[in-house]
C-alpha cells in the first residue's frame, strides 16, 4: 500500500544517498491485540509513520472473552526492517503478542505458514463466455453463491496464488467486481499463539 | 488514600494525581476543563503552576521531570491547548521523558461534530505519545489515570495522554485508588540475560581498544545507574564517551571521560568510537547525530547494546551482544561479574590505547581563536561554567550553535543536571524548561543557555517565571543570526544565508524589564566576568543579552553523510575548506 522505502542504511544523510543492497521478502505476521476503540488505527499508524508496508490487511475479534482481536498483516521488507516492525508492534500498550509467521515457519522446516484468502468474484456475460466461466469455477471448486440469467457471483476460498489465478482467469470472460478478503494465516503444527 | 469514594470526573483527576504522588501541575484552563480547574481551585495539597501557553506547560513538566526524575505533568484544554501541547509531547517521547498531559475534550455525545474547540486529540497524539486514552465512562476514568502513570514510567519512559470529554468530568462516580484498580497488564522487560551479560564481560576482558558509549538511558534510569556507570569505569579503566542527552552521568573531570561524541563530539571521543574493537553502548541508541555515516560506522568493533526497548536494538547499528533490560539492573550485573571475572584485560594493552587517545586529545579539537574585542561564544560558556560550576546549577538549552558549545564547554558532574532538546531538537524549548526546573528547586540556580533565535520561540514565559519568582537566568549567546542553520547554509549551500538573519530582535533588557524580569547586557569580553556575576547575584528572571562574534562556526564537525574519520577540526575549516567539504554531488542531492 505505501510507496517502498529505501532503508537507511549507507550514509543516513539526504546529501548522500545510498541504496540498500538487501533484498526485501514478504511476511505474514499475527498480532494479537485488545479489541478496543482505536487500536487498528494505532498499528496502521505504526505502519504509515514508519514507512513500512503493508500489503494485505485482516482483522477479527477471535475471543469474545477476552476481548481480543487478531490481525493478520502481509508486510514486505528486508529482514532488519520485519525485526524492526515486530519490535514496534511489541512495543505498544494494547499489543499483546506479535509472531512473524513466515519465519516461525522457516524455522520448522515448512516453506510457508498456513494461508487462505476468500474473494467473492462476479462474472457478468451471456452465451458461450457464460458457460467457460462455469466450468472454470468448477474446476477450482469455487461455487456459486449469486446468480441471474446475465451473472454469476463466484466464492472462492484457497492460497493467495489460486485466488489469483482464477481472477486472472475470469478477467476475459467478464469480470465485473471482485472483493477479496485479504490473508488469513496460522502456523503449521499444534501450538497455538500466545496472549 | 481518600476515605470519600462518591465524586465527579474532576475531582478524580485530582485525587488520582494526588494519589500517584504528584504535588504539581503546569497548566493553561479552557473551556473542556473547567471542572477540573474547578477542582483545583478548592483544594490546597496540588499545586497549580499557570503557564502562558501550552506548549511552555509540557517543556516545564519536561524540564520538572528530568531534574526529578519523577511524571512531570500538564494541563491543558481540547483543540488549541493539546495542539499546543504536541510539540512538548513528540519532544518527550524522542528524549525518554516521563510527563503526562491532561486534556479536556468536548462533551462526549458532541465528539465528531466539530463541535468549538473540538480536535481529535487522541488520533493527533497517538504517534507522539507513549500511549493514550480517551476516556468514555466516568466509572473507567481512574483506572485510566493511574494506568497512565504505569505507561509513563515503566519501561523506557514516554509521555502518555489522557484525554477526558467535559461530560466525564462533571458526572459522578466511584473513585478507585491505585492499589485497588483493575488488573493492567504491562510490564517490560527490565532484568538483563545473565548469559548474555556473561558474553558481554568475556568480550569486554578480552578487548585491547575497548570503549563505553554512555546515553540518556542512564539517566533515565536513576542516580543508582550514574553511580554503577562510574563504578564500571573505574574497575575495567575503559574510557567513556557519551551522546548529548547523557551528559553528567560520567563526570566531566572523570580521568577516563572522552568528551561527547557525534556530530559536535570531541576528536578523541569520535576516532575513538572508529577504531574501537569492543563498543559497550549503554542506554544510547546509535540516533544518526551519533554514528554519522553508518556505512563506515566504528567498522572493526564488536558492539554490546544495552537498552530496555527491545526495537532500539538492531535499528540502525547491528549488535553482536544485545542485552534487553533496565541500564541500572544490566550495570549491577556487570559490575558484579567483572569483579568476579579472572582474565582482565592486559594492562600494556589497555595502555597503548590511551596512549593513542592522548595523541588525539593532544589535537585540542574545541579549541578556537580568543579575542580581545569580542565575545567568542566559546568564551562565554568557559566563563559561565567557571563562575557557576560551585553551585547548585542546572542547565537547560535551546536548539543550535549555542546548545553544541553548551555541551562541549560546560562539565557536567551529575546526572539530571542538562536538560536539553537532543532528538526532536526543539527550539523554545530550554526556557519553559528551565522554569520547569526552578519550580521544582526553588534554591538552585537555573540558567538557560539560549541563543537569540530559539529564545523568542517561547518568550511568553518570561511572564510565567516572574509571577511565580522563579529567577531562571536567561543567557543568551546573541549573534543575530540562527547560527546553526548559518553554519549549514555556509558549509552545504554555498554560504547563501537564506533567511537566517535576523533583522529586527528586540532589545532584549528593555523585554527583560517589560516583563518584570532584570536585564543585562554584555559587549566586551573583559567586562564579562563581572555581568555573569551580576546575573548570578539577581534573585529574579535575568535575560542576558551576551552579545558574540556573529560568524562564528561550531567545531569539530562531522559534516552530513560523512564518517567520524572525516571531522572538520577548527584548524583546518578555514573558509576555502569549509566550502568544499561537500562534494558537489553532494549539492545537488540537496
Amino acid at each position: 500500500m505505501n510507496a517502498k522505502k529505501a532503508h537507511q542504511t549507507g550514509t543516513g544523510s539526504a546529501y548522500f544517498i545510498v541504496e540498500d543492497t538487501q533484498k526485501p521478502r514478504t511476511h505474514v505476521l499475527a498480532i494479537l491485540v485488545d479489541n478496543q476503540p482505536g487500536v487498528l488505527a494505532r498499528v496502521i499508524g505504526l505502519f504509515s509513520g514508519r514507512g513500512y508496508n503493508i500489503e494485505s490487511l485482516t482483522v477479527s475479534e477471535t475471543s469474545h472473552d477476552k476481548h481480543l482481536s487478531r490481525i493478520t498483516v502481509v508486510s514486505s521488507g528486508t529482514l532488519t526492517v520485519l525485526d524492526q516492525i515486530k519490535k514496534q508492534l511489541e512495543r505498544m500498550v494494547p499489543v499483546h503478542s506479535v509472531i512473524d509467521l513466515t519465519l516461525t515457519a522457516e524455522i520448522n522446516g515448512y516453506e510457508k505458514p498456513l494461508e487462505r484468502e476468500l474473494a467473492m468474484v462476479k462474472v457478468a456475460g451471456k452465451g458461450e463466455n457464460r458457460v467457460e466461466a462455469m466450468r472454470l469455477a468448477d474446476a477450482f471448486r469455487a461455487p456459486v453463491i449469486d446468480a441471474s440469467t446475465e451473472h454469476f457471483t463466484f466464492e472462492i476460498t484457497g492460497r493467495v496464488s489460486k485466488v489469483e489465478q482464477f481472477i486472472a482467469i475470469m478477467e476475459p470472460l467478464g469480470l465485473v467486481e471482485v472483493c477479496r478478503t485479504g490473508v488469513a494465516a496460522v502456523t503449521r503444527g499444534k501450538d497455538g499463539m500466545q496472549d | 488514600m481518600s476515605k470519600k469514594r462518591e465524586m465527579t470526573g474532576a475531582e478524580m483527576v485530582v485525587q488520582a494525581l494526588i494519589d500517584n504522588g504528584v504535588d504539581t501541575i503546569f497548566g493553561y484552563p479552557g473551556g473542556a476543563v473547567l471542572p477540573i480547574y474547578d477542582e483545583i481551585f478548592q483544594q490546597d495539597k496540588l499545586r497549580h503552576i499557570l503557564v502562558r501557553h501550552e506548549q511552555g506547560a509540557g517543556h516545564a513538566a519536561e524540564g520538572y521531570a528530568r531534574s526529578t526524575g519523577k511524571v512531570g505533568c500538564l494541563l491543558v484544554t481540547s483543540g488549541p491547548g493539546a495542539t499546543n501541547a504536541v510539540t512538548p509531547l513528540q519532544d518527550a517521547l524522542m528524549d525518554s521523558v516521563p510527563i503526562l498531559c491532561i486534556t479536556g475534550q468536548v462533551p462526549t455525545p458532541l465528539i465528531g461534530s466539530d463541535a468549538f474547540q473540538e480536535a481529535d486529540t487522541v488520533g493527533i497524539t497517538r504517534p507522539c505519545t507513549k500511549h493514550n486514552w480517551l476516556v468514555r465512562t466516568v466509572e473507567e476514568l481512574p483506572h485510566i489515570l493511574h494506568e497512565a502513570f504505569q505507561v509513563c514510567l515503566k519501561g523506557r519512559p514516554g509521555p502518555v495522554l489522557v484525554d477526558i470529554p467535559k461530560d466525564v468530568q462533571f458526572a459522578t462516580g466511584t473513585y478507585i485508588p491505585p492499589n485497588e484498580a483493575r488488573p493492567f497488564r504491562y510490564s517490560p522487560r527490565v532484568s538483563g540475560d545473565p548469559e548474555q551479560i556473561r558474553v558481554a564481560v568475556e568480550l569486554m576482558a578480552s578487548a585491547k581498544k575497548p570503549l563505553i558509549y554512555s546515553g540518556g538511558g542512564v539517566v533515565n534510569s536513576g542516580p543508582e545507574a550514574s553511580k554503577l556507570l562510574r563504578e564500571l569505569v573505574e574497575l575495567t579503566g575503559f574510557p567513556i564517551t557519551s551522546t548529548l542527552t547523557g551528559l553528567g552521568c560520567y563526570p566531566a573531570s572523570g580521568e577516563n571521560w572522552l568528551g561527547m561524541l557525534g556530530m559536535h563530539g570531541t576528536y578523541e571521543a569520535n576516532l575513538a568510537m572508529h577504531d574501537c574493537d569492543v563498543m559497550v553502548c549503554i542506554g544510547a541508541r546509535f540516533d544518526d547525530r551519533i554514528t554519522g555515516r553508518i556505512d563506515a560506522f566504528s567498522p572493526g568493533s564488536k558492539k554490546i547494546h544495552i537498552d530496555i526497548d527491545p526495537s532500539s536494538i538492531g535499528k540502525n547499528v547491528r549488535a553482536d551482544v544485545p542485552i534487553i533490560g533496565d541500564v541500572g539492573n544490566v550495570l549491577e550485573d556487570m559490575v558484579r561479574l567483572w569483579r568476579a571475572h579472572d582474565e582482565k584485560p592486559d594492562p600494556a594493552t589497555l595502555k597503548k590505547w590511551w596512549v593513542e587517545i592522548d595523541k588525539w586529545r593532544g589535537r585540542r579539537s574545541l579549541s578556537y581563536k580568543p579575542s580581545k574585542n569580542v565575545i567568542m561564544p566559546q568564551y562565554a560558556i568557559e566563563r559561565l561554567y567557571e563562575l557557576t560550576k560551585n553551585k547548585n546549577t542546572y542547565i537547560t538549552t535551546e536548539v543550535g550553535q549555542h546548545q553544541m558549545w553548551a555541551a562541549q564547554f560546560y562539565g557536567f558532574e551529575e546526572p539530571n543536571r542538562w536538560m536539553t532538546s537532543g532528538g526532536l531538537g526543539t527550539m523554545g524549548y530550554g526556557l519553559p524548561a528551565a522554569f520547569g526546573v526552578q519550580i521544582a528547586h526553588p534554591d538552585a540556580l537555573v540558567i538557560d543557555i539560549a541563543g537569540d533565535a530559539s529564545v523568542l520561540m517561547t518568550i511568553q514565559e518570561m511572564s510565567a517565571a516572574v509571577q511565580y519568582n522563579a529567577p531562571i537566568k536567561i543567557f543568551i549567546l546573541n549573534n543575530q543570526y540562527m547560527g546553526m542553520v548559518r553554519q549549514w547554509q555556509q558549509l552545504l549551500h554555498g554560504n547563501r544565508l537564506s533567511h537566517s538573519y535576523t533583522e529586527a530582535l528586540p532589545d532584549f533588557v528593555k523585554l527583560a524589564e517589560a516583563y518584570g524580569g532584570v536585564g543585562i547586557r554584555c559587549e566586551k569580553p573583559d567586562e564579562l566576568d563581572d555581568a555573569i556575576n551580576d546575573m548570578i547575584e539577581v534573585d529574579a528572571p535575568v535575560i542576558f543579552d551576551c552579545r558574540v562574534a556573529n560568524l562564528a562556526n561550531c567545531f569539530p564537525m562531522i559534516p552530513s553523510g560523512k564518517a567520524h574519520n572525516e571531522m572538520l577540526l577548527p584548524d583546518e575549516a578555514t573558509d576555502e575548506a569549509v566550502g568544499s567539504v561537500i562534494d558537489e554531488k553532494g549539492k545537488q542531492l540537496v
